[in-house]
C-alpha cells in the first residue's frame, strides 16, 4: 500500500530517528509512506482566534498540496503536523464561509473543500494493518521490556480529531503489545509535557518533565513512549538538569513508538537512529542485547 | 364512569412512602409496589441527614413502618410494574410479584437463615462495599423484615439449574441450610413469580434515582479507593460494615486525607450530563463535616465549582463545615492518579489561579443523579413523557408540577428531577393531595373532567 506522507519540520531536523524508523517499519509491514514532493509549515499551532483565517493558509495549503497530486489521504508522523492539518480540513468541511474566504485568498490554487483525509500513523497501524499483523512480522519480540505509553496532548484534543479515546487512549499500548513489550498502567499517559511553554517558562517544563518522568521511574518503566517529537524533547533534553534538581530521579529513556517497531520488525538498529534519543536508550538497548555492543 | 377509589404507588422511596401515607391517611386504598425486598430507598443508606444531622433511622424508619403496617396500604415489596391500560380514574395495572422463595406468612423474621446461608454476595444496601447472603433483608431496619433468596445467587438453585440443565463439570453443593434451620419451616423452593392485576383510578411514580456509575468518568481513575457518596455514607454509619469507622477499602487503612470532588458529571455536559444534581454540595459539605468528625486530626479537601446551598438552614450548614476545617478550593479536577500509598488529585484552584495537586487516601466524588436505571422503559409502560436524561416530564414545569404528561398519573420525587429529602416528601404529599382531589369525585365525565 502507498502513502502520502507529509513530514513537517522536526522530521527533517531534530527528529531524524523518527522519521527513518516510521519509513523502514512501514516498509516491512507493507506500507510505502511517499513523502509529497512539495510541501510548506504545518502551521504549528491551530489559532483558535475566530477571524485569523490568514494562520490556517499554511495548512489548507498543504492539504491542497496532496489533493493536487491526486491523494486522498495522507499520514503524518508528528501530532501537531496532525492536529494542524486535521483541524484545517475540519475547518475547510464545516464552515463554508470560512472556505470560501480561504479558498478566495488562494485565488491561483485549486478550491479545497475536504477532499483530503488526515490520519496519523498509529491510525494505520492500528486500522489499516492491524496488531495481529504487527504481531507476525515480528522477528525480534520486545519480550521483558517494560514501557509507558505517553500520548500528549494533540492526537487527541480536541475531542472531534481524537484518534482515541479522550481520557484513556489506548492504541500504543495496542502496538507496544504486539511488538512483545510489557505496557505498564501509565496514570499520566496523558499529561501535559508543558508544550510550547519550553520557549517562554523552561523551568515550568522542566517540573512537568520531572512529575512525568518520576512516576516512569516509580512505575518500574524502562522507556517511556512516545509519538510526539515535542514531548519527547521536553521529556529528555534537560534530564541532566532534573537529575541535578531532583536527586530521586537518575534518567528515563526516551524512544519514538516507531523505532521500537522497527527493532522489532528486523529493521538495522544503525537506521533507528538511537544516538539521537535521550535518557540512554543505547545503554538500554545494548544491556537488553537488542541492539550490538558498541566496536 | 365510575372513579375508582383506589391508587398505586410506584417507588417505595421516601417519596413514594409519603404519598403512599397520605393518601391512606385520607381513608382510600392504595397499593405501593417497590421493586427491591424493602421499602426506604436511598435514604436508609444514610449516616445522618442534613441540614439537621438527625439519622435516617430515626426518621424515616417510623414512615417504614407504618407503611408496613397500614390498614389502608398493601404492601408489594420485590414486586414490578409490568403494564398499564386504561385512562384516569380506571386504570388496569398488572404487577410482578418475583418469586422470594419464602413464604412470608410462615416467617417470622428470625434471621437464623441470613446468618447461616454460606454464600456471599455484594450488598446493594452497602454499595457493594461490604457482602450480604444469598438469602437477605437488605438491612436490619426493612420492610418487611422477611427475607427473600436472591436466586441468581443461591447456591441450591444453581445445583436445580444445574442438573435440570445436565450442564458439565462441577456440580453446585445441595446446601439447602436455610431450609435446614428454619424453625417456621417457611422455605418455599416451589414459589414462582406471580402476576397481581389491581383496578385503580390514578397512579403516584416515584421511582427516584441512581447516581451515574464512576466508570464514566475514566479520569477519575478506576481504583478501589475513588468512590461515590453513597459508598462514603455507608462507611460513615454507625450501622454500615465497619461500625462507622472510616476504612478506605484498598487496605483498611483509617484515611488521613479525604478528597471531595462536586459536580463528578454533573454540569458537564461534555462528559456527564448538563444539570445540576442540587444535593451533591450539601451532602459533600455533610460528609466533610462527619468524616471530620470521626477521624480527627485529619484533612478534608472539597473541589467545587459553585456552593449551591439554597435551602433552608443549608448555607449556615456549609459554613459550619468550612469553619470546622475542610477546605474548600474552588475548580475542576482534571484527573486522579495513584502514585503509591496515595492518589493525586490534579486540579485547578481558580481563585489563585494555580493549578494544584492534592495527595489522599480516599477520594469521594459527587457523582450525578441520574433517574432510577430502567426509567425510560417505564415511561414507556405508563405513557408518559420523559427529558433527555430520563426524568419525567410534568405536565408543566411550574404551574403543574406534580401532573406527567398523563392524566391520572403523578409524579414525586427525585423520579421527576433531582431534588433533596425535604422537597422530596413536599411533592409525595403534593402528588397524594392530586390523588385525593381526584378521588373527592365519584365520575369522570367523557372528556376526562371530574364531576362532584
Ligand atoms: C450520597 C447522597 C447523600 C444524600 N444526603 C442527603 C441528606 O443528607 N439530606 C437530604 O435532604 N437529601 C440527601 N440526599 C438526597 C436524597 O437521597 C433524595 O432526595 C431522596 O432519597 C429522594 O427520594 P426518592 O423517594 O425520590 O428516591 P429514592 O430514594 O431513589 O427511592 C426510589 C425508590 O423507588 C424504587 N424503584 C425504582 N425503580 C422502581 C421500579 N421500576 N419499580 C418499583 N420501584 C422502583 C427504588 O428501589 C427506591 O426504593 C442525598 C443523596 C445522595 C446521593
Amino acid at each position: 500500500m502507498d502513502l502520502s506522507y507529509y513530514p513537517g519540520c522536526t522530521l527533517k531536523t531534530r527528529a531524524l530517528n523518527f522519521e527513518d524508523s516510521a519509513i523502514a517499519a512501514m516498509a516491512v509491514l507493507g506500507v510505502n509512506l511517499i513523502e509529497l514532493p512539495r510541501w510548506n509549515c504545518c502551521g504549528t499551532v491551530y489559532s483558535m482566534t475566530d477571524d485569523d483565517l490568514a494562520h490556517h493558509i499554511a495548512p489548507v495549503r498543504n492539504l491542497v498540496r496532496i489533493a493536487e497530486q491526486g491523494s486522498d489521504r495522507v499520514v503524518t508522523l508528528c501530532s501537531f503536523c496532525y492536529n494542524t492539518l486535521k483541524r484545517a480540513d475540519l475547518l475547510m468541511r464545516n464552515s463554508p464561509e470560512k472556505r470560501n474566504t480561504i479558498n478566495t485568498f488562494m485565488d491561483d490554487e485549486i478550491d479545497y473543500d475536504g477532499q483530503v483525509e488526515v490520519v496519523h500513523l498509529l491510525e494505520v497501524l492500528r486500522d489499516d494493518v492491524g496488531w495481529e499483523a504487527v504481531a507476525r512480522k515480528v522477528k525480534t519480540s520486545l519480550e521483558g521490556l517494560k514501557v509507558a505509553p505517553y500520548y500528549g496532548c494533540t492526537l487527541t484534543r480536541p475531542q472531534e480529531i481524537a484518534i482515541d479515546s479522550v481520557e484513556s487512549p489506548t492504541v500504543l499500548q495496542g502496538l507496544m503489545q504486539a511488538v512483545g513489550t510489557t505496557v505498564l498502567d501509565f496514570p499520566l499517559a496523558t499529561e501535559c509535557c508543558g508544550s510550547f511553554e519550553i520557549v517562554s517558562d523552561p523551568d515550568a517544563v522542566i517540573e512537568r518533565a520531572y512529575t512525568i518522568l518520576g512516576m516512569a521511574q516509580r512505575k518500574g518503566a524502562d522507556a517511556i513512549v512516545v509519538s510526539c517529537p515535542l514531548c519527547a524533547h521536553n521529556l529528555g533534553h534537560k534530564q541532566a538538569e532534573i537529575a541535578g534538581k531532583y536527586s530521586d530521579f537518575t534518567g528515563m529513556p526516551i524512544v519514538y513508538f516507531t523505532q521500537l517497531l522497527a527493532l522489532a520488525v528486523g529493521v538495522n538498529p544503525e537506521v533507528c537512529r538511537f544516538d539521537l534519543n535521550f535518557g540512554g536508550v543505547e545503554a538500554l538497548l545494548r544491556d537488553r542485547g537488542l541492539i550490538p555492543q558498541r566496536v | 364512569m365510575e372513579v375508582i377509589k383506589k391508587v398505586l404507588v410506584i417507588g417505595g422511596g421516601v417519596a413514594g412512602i409519603q404519598a403512599a401515607l397520605d393518601i391512606a391517611d385520607g381513608g382510600y386504598q392504595v397499593i405501593l409496589v417497590e421493586k427491591t425486598p424493602s421499602v426506604g430507598g436511598h435514604m436508609a443508606q444514610y449516616a445522618e441527614v442534613f441540614p439537621t444531622l438527625d439519622c435516617p433511622q430515626c426518621i424515616l424508619t417510623p414512615k417504614m413502618v407504618d407503611v408496613g403496617q397500614h390498614s389502608n396500604i398493601t404492601l408489594l415489596t420485590y414486586a414490578e410494574l409490568q403494564k398499564v391500560s386504561g385512562e384516569v380514574g380506571n386504570f388496569t395495572v398488572e404487577i410482578l410479584q418475583k418469586a422470594r422463595k419464602v413464604n412470608h406468612k410462615k416467617c417470622t423474621g428470625c434471621g437464623t437463615c441470613w446468618q447461616k446461608c454460606p454464600e456471599k454476595v455484594p450488598s446493594e444496601y452497602d454499595a457493594g462495599i461490604a457482602d450480604r447472603a444469598a438469602i437477605y433483608i437488605p438491612f436490619a431496619q426493612a420492610v418487611p423484615a422477611k427475607p427473600v433468596i436472591d436466586t441468581e445467587h443461591c447456591r441450591y438453585i444453581k445445583h436445580l439449574e444445574f442438573v435440570e440443565g445436565e450442564t458439565e463439570g462441577k456440580r453446585p453443593p445441595q446446601c439447602r441450610i436455610c431450609e435446614r434451620l428454619c424453625p417456621a419451616e417457611a422455605i418455599d423452593w416451589e414459589q414462582e413469580a406471580q402476576t397481581i392485576t389491581e383496578q385503580v383510578g390514578a397512579i403516584v411514580v416515584a421511582t427516584g434515582f441512581d447516581l451515574m456509575p464512576i466508570k464514566r468518568l475514566p479520569e477519575y481513575a478506576e481504583d478501589p479507593d475513588v468512590i461515590d457518596g453513597i459508598q462514603f455514607e455507608r462507611m460513615l454509619s454507625p450501622g454500615g460494615p465497619n461500625a462507622g469507622v472510616v476504612r478506605r477499602p484498598s487496605d483498611g487503612k483509617i484515611p488521613g486525607e479525604v478528597v471531595f470532588v462536586s459536580c463528578a458529571g454533573s454540569r458537564d455536559p461534555e462528559h456527564g450530563v448538563p444539570h445540576c444534581s442540587r444535593v451533591c454540595c450539601m451532602y459533600l459539605a455533610k460528609q466533610a463535616m462527619l468524616y471530620k468528625h470521626a477521624v480527627h486530626d485529619s484533612q478534608a479537601h472539597i473541589f467545587y465549582i459553585d456552593t449551591r446551598t439554597t435551602g433552608k438552614g443549608y448555607e449556615e450548614f456549609l459554613q459550619r463545615t468550612m469553619t470546622e476545617g475542610t477546605v474548600y478550593l474552588r475548580g475542576k479536577v482534571s484527573r486522579i492518579y495513584r502514585d503509591g500509598d496515595k492518589l493525586k488529585v490534579m486540579g485547578v484552584d481558580t481563585l489563585s489561579g494555580k493549578q494544584v495537586e492534592v495527595s489522599a487516601d480516599l477520594v469521594v466524588l459527587g457523582m450525578a443523579m441520574l433517574p432510577s436505571v430502567g426509567a425510560k422503559d417505564m415511561a414507556a409502560r405508563l405513557g408518559i413523557a420523559t427529558d433527555e436524561q430520563g426524568f419525567f416530564t410534568e405536565s408543566h414545569i411550574k404551574i403543574d408540577p406534580l401532573e406527567s404528561t398523563r392524566p391520572g398519573i403523578y409524579l414525586a420525587g427525585t423520579a421527576q428531577g433531582p431534588k433533596d429529602i425535604p422537597d422530596s416528601v413536599a411533592q409525595g404529599s403534593g402528588a397524594a393531595s392530586k390523588v385525593l382531589g381526584l378521588f373527592a369525585r365519584s365520575e369522570m365525565t367523557p372528556e376526562g373532567l371530574t364531576v362532584g
